[in-house]
């Protein structure tokens, strides 16, 4: 089970990578604890400042802008 | 090339004459957005392909731990090249503090980075021409370099919310991007995706208000409009609640200009535009205090009034 975070104070975008990166794994058949992280502190103590960022097992391996299919599937993979 | 697709698609295939006021109106609105558009993919596209397009993060590792005159020149050459969201001022402010970036150093970054980005240059070249281009980004640069540094003298510090100074950022150490020509053409593809779907909209506003201004506004009346005293801070004080991107705001330009509006007057007004606006200020309200914001519009309103009464003097 991989841990997965996204980070983003609730813009469009961050809900988009959300659904995506849920869909990813659904259709991977990989389990995920997904949790959106709003508290700009906290996104902030990740080092990220473009939001959205996503954290997976707590390495940051993306930020800024909704990402690619491709890339959620090397991170669920 | 645009021109003639305007000429066509208005005259010929909607048959409105070209001495109409609708004519000329929906003929600006056509050549002006295809125009725009057309530029917009190309120059971010070419941006995306270099890597030129920095991220708040790496902007922050330049220019930290520099002399204030060279933090200051870096965070403006850095804000006027990379078209930020306005959504990122928060983390982009956050995140300079906690570098221990100087305040003053930060509200010029604030001030340049939504005044000047390259599209919007590369718009003001081809649209108006190179000089006034130049006119514009050494006035910008300049009132964000000199506004910095006045914002400093008020010790912003007080006014900077209690949890900013706070927050410990990590070190987000970032994978290496792709570099290779497919990881670049990809990033450049969803880097003009992306810009374009954040600005689409204050395009066709502009090219919309330009091709109002430009198709029924009566001549004299235009002329009048910018000459007189009075019209660079009622320019200023007009732009400073409305919101538009640097880039929507040319079209605009470019019709006052046409019209005859007078050079100062039409500067203000785009620099007021595009910096002040409401929405903006609702965005800082959540690091910096009410005085503070009131101080910031309160510098670049004499900034840009001065700006716009300088050059009418000087034409």
């Amino acid at each position: 089970m991989k841990d997965v975070k996204v980070l983003g104070s609730g813009c469009r975008n961050c809900e988009t990578t959300g659904q995506l990166i849920q869909q990813v794994a659904d259709e991977c058949g990989v389990t995920i604890a997904l949790e959106k992280v709003q508290d700009i502190a906290a996104i902030m103590a990740y080092g990220v400042m473009s939001t959205p960022g996503v954290v997976v097992d707590g390495k940051v391996v993306h930020a800024g802008g909704v990402p690619d299919r491709k890339k959620v599937e090397s991170w669920l993979s | 090339m645009f021109e003639t697709l305007g000429d066509f698609v208005v005259f010929r295939l909607l048959g409105l004459s070209a001495e109409s006021a609708a004519g000329q109106a929906v003929h600006f609105f056509v050549a002006d957005s295809a125009k725009i558009f057309a530029l917009l993919v190309a120059i971010i596209y070419v941006m995306g392909l270099l890597r030129a397009l920095l991220s708040p993060e790496r902007v922050r590792a330049f220019v930290r731990g520099r002399p204030t005159w060279l933090a200051r020149s870096t965070a403006i050459t850095l804000g006027a090249v990379t078209p930020f969201c306005s959504c990122s001022s928060v983390p982009l402010f956050i995140g300079f503090v906690e570098a221990g970036i100087p305040l003053g150093v930060t509200f010029s970054f604030l001030i340049a980075s939504p005044m000047i980005n390259e599209v919007a240059v590369v718009l003001l070249v081809s649209l108006i021409g190179w000089k006034l281009a130049l006119v514009y980004v050494a006035a910008g640069l300049t009132v964000a370099y000199v506004g910095g540094m006045i914002m400093e003298r008020f010790r912003p510090e007080r006014w900077v919310e209690e949890y900013v100074w706070k927050i410990h950022m990590g070190e987000a150490g970032l994978a290496e991007p792709d570099n290779s020509l497919r990881g670049r053409h990809a990033y450049a593809l969803a880097e003009v995706r992306e810009i374009l779907r954040r600005v689409w909209k204050w395009v066709f506003i502009g090219v919309g208000v330009g091709a109002l201004f430009h198709g029924f506004v009566p001549l004299d009346w235009a002329r009048q409009l910018g000459d007189a005293w009075y019209s660079v801070p009622a320019a200023v004080l007009v732009g400073a609640p409305l919101y538009s991107n640097a880039i929507g705001v040319v079209p605009v330009a470019e019709a006052m200009l046409v019209k005859g509006v007078a050079l100062g007057t039409t500067l203000a007004f785009m620099m007021s535009i595009a910096t002040l606006s409401i929405p903006e200020m609702l965005i800082l309200r959540k690091v910096i205090k009410w005085p503070a914001l009131a101080l910031f519009a309160g510098v670049l309103v004499v900034a840009f009034t001065l700006v716009g009464w300088g050059f009418n003097l000087m034409a």
